[in-house]
């Protein structure tokens, strides 16, 4: 059964066991827990997942207990996708000297922001390059949340962080946020996608699409952190959705190098006047309160003028006007 | 050196985790407590998705949703993404 084939309805995802378990120590309002948990929802058969250091893996793993109910294995920071490239080699001789009889076995690593946009981008760019079977799932919440929230290279314009504060001289963060999923188009993947939780249903499809791809997938999904952008737990999922709706965070998959727009980021093209202004995506957080005063208006305009920009090159890299 | 521990010949290579997570009860974090009115519910299933904590569980035989306060964290989600506001959040 293929992802194009799989129909499925909320009852049957609703009726399929959590791979993610509940009682993992996360905060309140965590959206890269729900984006885990429908993640390990669209499984096909035996998983194993590798994770690199970040807020899930330390939320799920606190010595004794483990919220997973797949084999799961951590190393370090930089090693997610050096672990999954082991584990697929060690599968491969494993079943050509028949010490395994399952069929097939997926393998999915998962690390944040900081895990994959610096630390671990050799280690993914090498397990690209030699070809593994393997989904790389990247949860960006947008900075290191773990650690005590310092910038990454994920962190957007002027964002507000521990090391990168707003105050009088510097207004946030000054660099703009690394196209992570165009550099890994470059690497020649056969399926790139970015997707955002609120659409759960296009994030369901696209982790089931990655793991059928027999050769490296990346999936890079938008985890607002409530505790990191100072917001308000409740509005977690909303921000996934007010990301879409701004173009900060569009939603699209490159089958083959080829970029197609998802239907929630398609609709924006089709109909401009859907898009909303950034701003009403920015208020509400804390980390970009610096930006309605009056001093920084510049500021507000220069994160608008950056994200036309960015949306306008990504709807010409998918053929639309 | 007598020791009533394994030396670290016997153990298993790595740390391993034994317990399911699910015995560790998060539940006692809550500030607000969602209260459900089952007639304004229209069972679309948006909370069971969205639900950081799994503590929203479909029951088939029932055909309802009901809350597993063990493990709610009280963040409010399902109240803020319920399509009919069946869901409130009330101060434990």
């Amino acid at each position: 059964m293929t992802a194009k084939e799989w129909k499925f309805t909320s009852k049957d995802i609703a009726n399929k066991p959590d791979l993610f378990l509940s009682g993992h120590r996360a905060c309140a309002g965590c959206a890269p827990a729900t984006v885990l948990k429908l993640v390990m929802k669209a499984t096909r058969g035996p998983t194993i997942v590798t994770e690199a250091t970040g807020c899930m893996e330390v939320v799920s793993s606190i010595y004794p207990y483990t919220s997973w109910a797949t084999p799961w294995l951590h190393t370090a920071f930089e090693t997610a996708a050096a672990n999954a490239s082991g584990i697929e080699a060690a599968l491969k001789i494993m079943k050509k000297k028949g010490r395994i009889s399952k069929e097939h076995v997926d393998v999915i690593a998962i690390a944040g922001d900081g895990g994959t946009f610096d630390i671990g981008l050799q280690a993914l760019s090498g397990a690209v390059e030699r070809g593994h079977d393997f989904l790389f799932l990247l949860y960006d919440n947008e900075a290191y949340m773990n650690t005590g929230i310092q910038r990454s290279g994920g962190t957007p314009h002027g964002a507000a962080t521990t090391t990168s504060p707003a105050g009088r001289a510097v207004p946030g963060k000054l660099e703009y946020k690394k196209p992570l999923a165009d550099i890994m188009i470059a690497h020649d993947m056969e399926y790139v996608a970015t997707a955002s939780p609120y659409y759960w249903r296009d994030l369901i499809t696209k982790v089931r699409k990655g793991l059928e791809v027999e050769g490296p997938a990346f999936l890079h999904v938008f985890a607002p952190c409530p505790r990191g952008w100072r917001s308000n737990p409740a509005k977690s999922i909303e921000y996934s959705k007010l990301a879409v709706e701004t173009c900060v965070f569009p939603v699209w998959e490159a089958v083959n190098g080829e970029y197609k727009l998802s239907i929630p980021s398609k609709v924006l093209s089709l109909a401009p006047q859907r898009k909303k202004p950034v701003s009403d995506y920015l208020k509400g957080q804390g980390r970009f309160r610096h930006m309605f005063k009056p001093e920084n208006k510049a500021l507000l305009e220069e994160v608008q003028r950056i994200t036309d920009k960015r949306w306008q090159k990504l709807l010409k890299k998918c053929n639309l006007p | 050196m007598t020791s009533k521990y394994k030396g670290w010949k016997e153990i298993a290579p790595a740390g391993v985790c034994s317990k399911s997570s699910r015995t560790f009860l998060t539940g006692d974090w809550k500030t607000y407590t969602p209260i459900l009115d089952l007639e304004k519910c229209i069972r679309c299933l948006i909370c069971v998705m969205f639900c950081p904590d799994g503590a929203i569980i479909w029951v088939p035989d029932k055909k309802d949703i009901e809350f597993d306060m063990s493990f709610c964290k009280g963040c409010g989600i399902c109240a803020n993404e319920c399509p009919t506001k069946a869901i409130e959040m009330k101060l434990e």
